[in-house]
């Protein structure tokens, strides 16, 4: 076992405690009545009289059954069932008698409660385990004082506690009453990697069943007794704002209650994208489509008051920035200038992506309920703490006062990182003194993003008279940030190298898109390295691996951001279970690998010409992401990240015309579709016992690569421009 | 740089909007509304009869999240007015089984379809009225049908197979 110290204290419990008391953690089951939520059928397990709060993450019932709470937001990860897996493991409790629900923010207790950089998991393991261990080992304390015998002498496992050498035994239920005065152990034991039964297993989702009957679940499905409907409209485009509009008007419309101005300008607020449309119109009324129908009638004086900006624009700036622009982050290894001199052979390519909308399918919304000295907040956000620090600054109202629930979300992708519409729906409730539910239209959505950046890189290798690569060049630019990440490979594995990384302006909103960067950079990279293979004469793989032999065994200038022999693994991993270099007649097959979120991913993607038309017929996936929590649904994440990839490099792009999205609807915005996908996904896991990585978003951006590469093989055709369905049509 | 213009500057105010009562026929029950007959039928059933199954995602028929059944059809219930639905029976997720049961249910349990699960209710009304029409679809059949259905997460090639399984099982029933 390995000991360690629990990093909380009585203190902090009790806090947990206090607010449980107070309804704050066992309150929020919201149109599920007051009856336990649970998606699975229990093991005759009866709904218990009693509940015992033994820490903030766990509470025992009297009949044996567990809650195990659930911190982070749930935008489609699965950490909701992940994360109680973890907790369940180390209390040792069969996963039958779990039923899982949503904690609510409480900063004061949980650390890490956000959806962001396939972090949730990875920063909240030790956390998770220690909840369990604690649980366990406070059980057992209860049963040894009860018994009067050395804790030495008793066990606990599935749920039960029975003494070493003897007869008695105690279920958790039957002893939990006693365990809730039990001083928290100093240091607790974890189990041994070996010894994991739930980690590493399948466990179906927990609001599975829910889903599938349509339950409300989702943000968008909160009814509130007295509750109005809010909807915005943004200005036409960005760099306008609103002067006025006919509220008079539009408050007379049948179904209409109010409508008025929000100005949501905060001095430093957080996870708020201060170029955003921050004043914006309201209207308020009973049920939704008054509503769009108001919208519709809206007439509004709007103010330019900066550039309005087009594509043209931003291409024109990102091809100049690359010529002529600031260098502001360089890593150089040897002497990159003199080597692309003496090489033998240069090869130099440009790659470019678009901005693009996140576009979760449950468009941006929240509840809000703002009185004179309190604000309750209920919705989707992948950032709860953020949002209430955001409300607390808004409305100027201390930060106790306000509480953020989370619903379960309909896709993040990043999008919800970003808390504006909270502020939004605050800032309307607090106007109409009443509670609110704030929704946008798909148009609002996908208009007024957080986009992922504009990029444009272009790669240079240089190769001597053996074919071995000499001399390497990455600079790239972005509108606003440049997709270059300096110390990534081949940083390390080349012997001249240089990274250079170029800023842009836009007043187009930009934030985090799932894999920020390396959703662009990974596919720039992959389809590049493909290329010098090609002209090196090697195998792509045999190429890669020989360059992570030289970042292992001599590696070239300061650190490195990754460790080559896991990104080797993958590779080697996904060769032996594709087959590679097996030739069929019309197979056409390409490859990649990538590292992000401290986690490595190698894909092969396998492609067929039907009707004169690429076909993937299959991808295999060889990942390591540390420990792997829930197979089945660790697999589900990849194969959505191997979908996403391909839909987003293919067919998606957002265009700009006088500062406008011209896309606003699914009509001309293109997103992946059944017949677009791949026949099969088959995902491999390397196992080790490294403590868990990220898994969110590393299947995502080997997969522009990968993709590149086989339809070269396939079309003969490179692919240097997303989206490449459109790149595809230009060459006719 | 300042300018100023009107959008929708042409547009003119006389509204007068009758509402109108609505017998429904949803999910075996008899239901009242009392609405604007321009009224899409998934505000109908979302804002007026509580059943938020049916849920809002591109309101022009663009991505399938909101198909129901009408007349054993599947339709996306975004832009269809209540006063075009008649006595034709309406079948939401929330009436496709008693208990969550129906085989296409079962099927999506089975191979843990979902990630965020929001256009999942659309995905399966769209599958059931397939299977209904088409118990034994090709997977060209099955693309073919589905393709009106987005999933944001991805979640396709699982949604295939359990469309697959679901099949089979109905066919051995």
């Amino acid at each position: 076992m390995t000991r360690i110290k629990t990093s909380y204290n009585r203190r902090s419990f009790m806090k947990v405690s206090a607010a449980a008391s107070g309804g704050m953690l066992i309150g929020f089951s919201w149109l599920n009545g007051c009856v336990p939520a649970t998606s699975e059928k229990k093991t005759g397990l009866a709904i218990p009289k009693e509940w015992f709060e033994i820490n903030g993450y766990i509470k025992i019932g009297d009949t044996g059954l567990v809650t195990i709470y659930s911190p982070n937001p749930e935008i489609g990860q699965n950490i909701k069932t992940s994360m109680p897996m973890i907790v369940a493991e180390e209390l040792d409790v069969p996963w039958e008698n779990v039923i899982v629900e949503q904690a609510p923010l409480n900063t004061g207790f949980y650390q890490n409660q956000f959806a962001g950089g396939s972090l949730s998991i990875r920063l909240s393991w030790n956390a998770l385990r220690m909840a369990g261990a604690t649980g366990r080992r406070m059980l057992m304390e209860a049963a040894a004082k009860e018994w009067g015998i050395p804790i030495s002498d008793i066990a606990a496992k599935d749920g039960m506690i029975s003494e070493n050498n003897g007869e008695r035994s105690f279920s958790y239920g039957e002893i939990a009453s006693k365990a809730v005065g039990i001083e928290i152990p100093k240091e607790i034991e974890l189990k041994e990697v070996k010894d994991f039964k739930l980690i590493g297993s399948s466990i179906k989702n927990v609001d599975g069943k829910k889903i599938l009957k349509g339950e409300p679940l989702f943000g968008f499905d909160f009814k509130r007794e007295g509750m109005k409907l809010a909807m915005i409209q943004h200005p036409p485009a960005f760099g306008m704002t609103v002067k006025d509009f006919n509220a008079d008007e539009i408050k007379k419309m049948p179904g209409i209650t109010d409508a008025f101005i929000i100005d949501t300008t905060i001095d430093d607020p957080e996870m708020f994208d201060e170029r955003g449309f921050l004043k914006l119109i309201a209207i308020v009324g009973e049920s939704t489509w008054p509503l769009m129908q108001a919208k519709k009638a809206i007439k509004a004086n709007w103010e330019t008051i900066d550039a309005l900006e087009d594509s043209q624009t931003h291409t024109k700036r990102l091809e100049r920035a690359l010529e002529s622009g600031k260098v502001s982050d360089v890593r150089k290894d040897g002497d990159p200038e003199a080597a692309f001199k003496k090489a033998a052979k240069v090869i130099e390519r440009t790659y470019s992506a678009p901005f693009i909308a996140h576009n979760t399918m449950e468009p941006m919304n929240f509840f809000a309920h703002v009185t004179e000295n309190s604000a309750e907040l209920i919705g989707p956000t992948q950032t709860p703490e953020a949002m209430e620090k955001s409300v607390s600054k808004f409305l100027g109202m201390p930060i106790e006062n306000i509480t953020v629930n989370m619903t379960r979300i309909g896709g993040g992708f990043g999008r919800r990182l970003y808390v504006n519409f909270g502020v939004e729906a605050a800032a309307i409730s607090n106007k109409i003194g009443g509670p609110v539910k704030l929704i946008y239209t798909r148009e609002d959505d996908m208009s007024q993003g957080t986009y992922r950046p504009t990029y444009r890189s272009k790669y240079k290798a240089g190769l001597d008279e053996n074919n071995k690569l000499i001399a390497f060049s990455v600079k790239g630019a972005g509108l606003p940030e440049s997709p270059v990440f300096p110390k990534r490979f081949p940083a390390g594995a080349v012997e001249n190298y240089i990274a250079e990384r170029i800023h842009g302006e836009t007043n187009v909103t930009t934030g985090a898109w799932r894999a920020p960067r390396s959703n662009f950079t990974a596919g720039a990279e992959q389809s590049f390295l493909d290329e010098v293979a090609e002209l090196a004469g090697k195998d792509p793989i045999d190429f890669r691996l020989e360059l992570f032999d030289r970042a292992i065994k001599d590696p070239i200038g300061e650190a490195h951001d990754y460790e080559a022999e896991r990104y080797a693994g993958v590779l080697k991993l996904v060769k032996e279970k594709s087959n590679w270099g097996e030739e069929k007649p019309g197979l056409y097959r390409g490859v990649a690998a990538y590292f992000c979120h401290s986690s490595y991913v190698a894909e092969v993607f396998d492609m067929m010409m039907v009707n004169g038309q690429p076909k993937i017929k299959k991808v295999w996936c060889a990942v390591d992401c540390g420990i792997v929590v829930n197979k089945d649904a660790a697999k589900n994440m990849v194969e959505g990240g191997v979908i996403d990839g391909i839909g987003h490099a293919m067919y998606s792009r957002l265009t700009f015309a006088n500062g406008a999205a011209r896309e606003m609807n699914f009509d001309r915005y293109q997103l992946i579709r059944h017949s677009q996908v791949p026949e099969e996904i088959e995902v491999f896991f390397v196992e080790n016992e490294i403590d868990p990585t990220g898994l969110g978003e590393p299947g995502l951006p080997p997969a522009i690569g990968a993709l590149a590469n086989a339809m070269y093989k396939a079309t003969g055709q490179r692919y240097y421009h997303q989206p490449f369905a459109t790149e595809r049509q230009i060459i006719g | 740089m300042k300018a100023e213009y009107f959008v929708n500057s042409t547009h003119s105010f006389t509204y007068t909007i009758l509402m109108a009562t609505f017998t429904l026929n949803i999910n075996g029950k008899t239901e009242q509304v009392d609405v604007d007959p321009s009224t899409p039928i998934l505000w109908v059933l979302r804002d007026h009869l509580d059943l938020v199954g049916t849920k809002y995602a591109c309101g022009i028929s663009q991505c399938g999240t909101c198909t129901i059944h009408v007349g054993g059809m599947a339709v996306r219930s975004c832009l269809l007015p209540v006063s075009a639905i008649g006595n034709q029976e309406i079948t939401t997720i929330e009436g496709l089984s008693e208990n969550g049961d129906h085989p296409v249910q079962q099927a999506w349990l089975e191979h843990d379809v979902y990630q965020c699960g929001y256009c999942q209710a659309g995905q399966i009304m769209s599958a059931t009225a397939l299977l209904k029409n088409n118990p034994n679809p090709t997977d060209e059949e099955i693309e073919a049908s589905m393709n009106g259905n987005i999933c944001r997460c991805g979640t396709y090639t699982r949604i295939k197979k359990a469309i697959k399984t679901a099949a089979t099982n109905m066919q051995n029933a």
